[in-house]
């Protein structure tokens, strides 16, 4: 298909239609808002619907109802936004219903300030909400993925039954790039738990409210297997030039391309640099921060945050390897910014 | 032999956990038995609330779904858009439609969201223990307002009905009761009503029964029969205050 020029957050939303979702139920924030005007613009010309919720809480209740019917369905916002919304994802986390939630991140806490940020690291990847439940979190890097990984999300959410976050910088949100549009998804999985009338079979029952214990401790177990499945099979990651590489450092999402940039500088110098991006951010690629500490001497986790990723390459790297940071908020670092600071701390451990 | 009574198909076999003399078990066979006579079981979705009807779920012989706090209408406008020709009904106390789910019933009348909410009227929190809701009556005892429900400190007990009625997208809103076997004939009726009027299409619907809750009135329940008639009907009048026709 040829390529077309697009906005990442109207990548995301045409990903989502391309890949059958049927429902989007949201309520505006910047910098996410164009995904919701694009589906208003959109449902009700192709079929489907779009409805503009009271609330972030009503918003994620719409998508919990829609999601029970079995169909694809979806909302989108923004920190603050994901906030409110987390009481309706545990809930839907622990009714297994798969769904796609975007975050076009911005600067917390608080209001914050609706520049770019990956401050959202630690809401998307340690649940969020109340209870033991976790989120499939993708990240993507360009407007390409932006629609590919709406698709994925889909296909993931329905292979779980889980929740599916897809977590984008602002920047990436507001960004132009060319995108090559994919094939409309037209195969869907049976889903025999789905609430639709109980014609022709038992009444199905969606329900949260576990008042035994022993009950409890077992729907637990059962969310715990899967999240146990889902870490062995599901952790994705981007490797560049990280076979030789003294120090190896670890960004995601837009931050990944800029350190890229800076790393293909450095390398010019004469420093063994390499990258690792995370794809999956909850599943975190463990395997592959693991096999990088078998030869690189230090790692750098770079990100738009005070430092929240840093804690999962600690645990990744599991002491083989010093691990620093190094992070900017409210501002974008540039690679030169980055080569320098990679520079600084090759220099002061020897790595040349 | 001929039957003559006997349990509704949209009913289960479970029994009822409530309390002896609470009204809530009356309502359920109600809205049972309306949905049996539309012939709609297998084409209905409840949705249950956070209270004491949380367990509905296990009595409704039908596709249920339990809701967060509040939260039912917005998860029936999430399944009635999706499934428009399901019958979809929300079941909720004061609590959690008149205090936390405030935002979610008013926008879902002012759609016109062509679902049927039942919301009953107890005056209390009964599953949390009996605190003070947004619709206990002034001079009302609960455990946090154990000096009574005073104006000067939290204000005046909220009329729902009165309140939805003003909505453009409400089509029919009707309060009744069930202290007596007269005002229960009333309230089938008005439960099937409001279900008709879904099934044409013509917007959004809510009866609000009053009902008692022997326990944390402290009262007996043929006291508590009692006590809806001769202080809560006078502030919440019974009838319909939305009935809006097919053009």
């Amino acid at each position: 298909m040829n390529k077309v020029l697009m906005k990442g957050n109207e990548a995301i939303a045409e990903g989502a239609l391309t890949a059958g979702c049927i429902a989007f139920f949201g309520y505006p924030i910047t910098p996410s808002s164009e995904i919701a005007e694009y589906m208003a613009k959109k449902f009700p010309l192709q079929g489907g619907t779009f409805l503009q919720a009271e609330s972030e809480l009503a918003a994620i209740s719409m998508v919990y109802g829609g999601a029970s019917t079995g169909y694809r369905v979806m909302t989108a916002s923004s920190g603050p936004g994901i906030s409110l919304k987390s009481e309706g994802i545990s809930i839907i986390a622990e009714a297994e219903l798969p769904c796609l939630i975007v975050n076009i991140s911005r600067g917390g806490p608080g209001l914050g300030g609706i520049q770019p940020a990956q401050s959202d690291y630690f809401q998307a990847t340690r649940g969020g909400g109340h209870g033991d439940y976790k989120l499939i979190v993708l990240a993507p890097s360009s407007v390409q993925e932006m629609l590919d990984f709406a698709m994925d999300a889909f296909a993931l959410a329905d292979k779980y039954r889980t929740p599916v976050m897809l977590m984008a910088e602002g920047t990436l949100g507001q960004m132009m790039e060319p995108v090559i549009p994919r094939e409309k998804v037209t195969q869907f999985a049976d889903k025999p738990w789905a609430i639709s009338g109980c014609k022709g079979r038992k009444p199905n029952i969606v329900n949260t409210l576990h008042l035994s214990p022993e009950f409890l401790e077992y729907r637990n177990n059962v969310l715990n297997d899967k999240y146990n499945l889902i870490e062995a099979n599901e952790q994705k990651a981007e490797s560049y030039c990280t076979e030789d590489a003294d120090l190896v450092v670890v960004a995601f999402g837009l931050m990944s391309r800029i350190v890229k940039k800076a790393i293909m500088e450095v390398r010019k110098k004469g420093f063994k640099v390499g990258l690792i991006r995370p794809i999956t951010l909850w599943p975190f690629p463990v395997d592959c921060v693991k096999k990088a500490a078998e030869t690189a001497k230090l790692f750098l986790s770079v990100e738009i945050s005070m430092g929240q990723m840093i804690e999962d390459v600690r645990l990744a790297v599991n002491g083989k390897a010093a691990v620093e940071f190094y992070g900017r908020i409210g501002m974008i670092p540039s690679p030169q910014e980055i080569a320098r600071q990679i520079i600084l701390l090759a220099e002061r451990e020897g790595l040349k | 032999m001929k039957i003559i009574a006997r349990r509704p198909e949209s009913l289960t076999p479970a029994r009822f956990h409530y309390c002896p003399g609470c009204t809530h078990g009356i309502i359920h066979r109600l809205v049972a038995e309306c949905i049996d006579e539309l012939n709609m079981r297998e084409n209905a979705v409840g949705i249950c609330p956070v209270g004491c009807a949380v367990l509905a779920y296990d009595y409704f012989n039908l596709d249920m779904l339990e809701a967060g706090h509040g939260r039912a209408p917005a998860i029936a406008t999430g399944i009635k858009r999706i499934l428009p020709d399901r019958l979809l009904f929300t079941y909720q106390g004061d609590g959690d439609l008149a205090s936390i789910g405030m935002a979610e019933i008013v926008h879902a009348s002012a759609r016109g969201e062509k679902i049927t909410v039942i919301f009953v009227n107890n005056t209390v929190y009964g599953m949390t223990g009996g605190q003070m809701a947004p619709t206990t009556l002034l001079g009302q005892v609960t455990t946090t307002s154990p000096y009574g429900r005073k104006k000067e400190e939290t204000g005046y007990p909220i009329k729902m009905a009165e309140l939805l009625a003003t909505n453009e997208g409400s089509a029919y809103i009707c309060r009744t009761a069930v202290n007596n076997p007269a005002n229960v004939t009333k309230t089938k009726k008005a439960l099937k009503k409001a279900f008709q009027t879904q099934i044409k299409g013509l917007g959004f619907s809510m009866v609000e029964v009053l009902s008692t809750c022997p326990t944390n009135w402290g009262l007996g329940p043929m006291e508590s029969l009692k006590w809806l008639e001769e202080n809560m009907i006078p502030y919440y009048p019974l009838g319909e205050f939305k009935v809006k026709e097919a053009q």
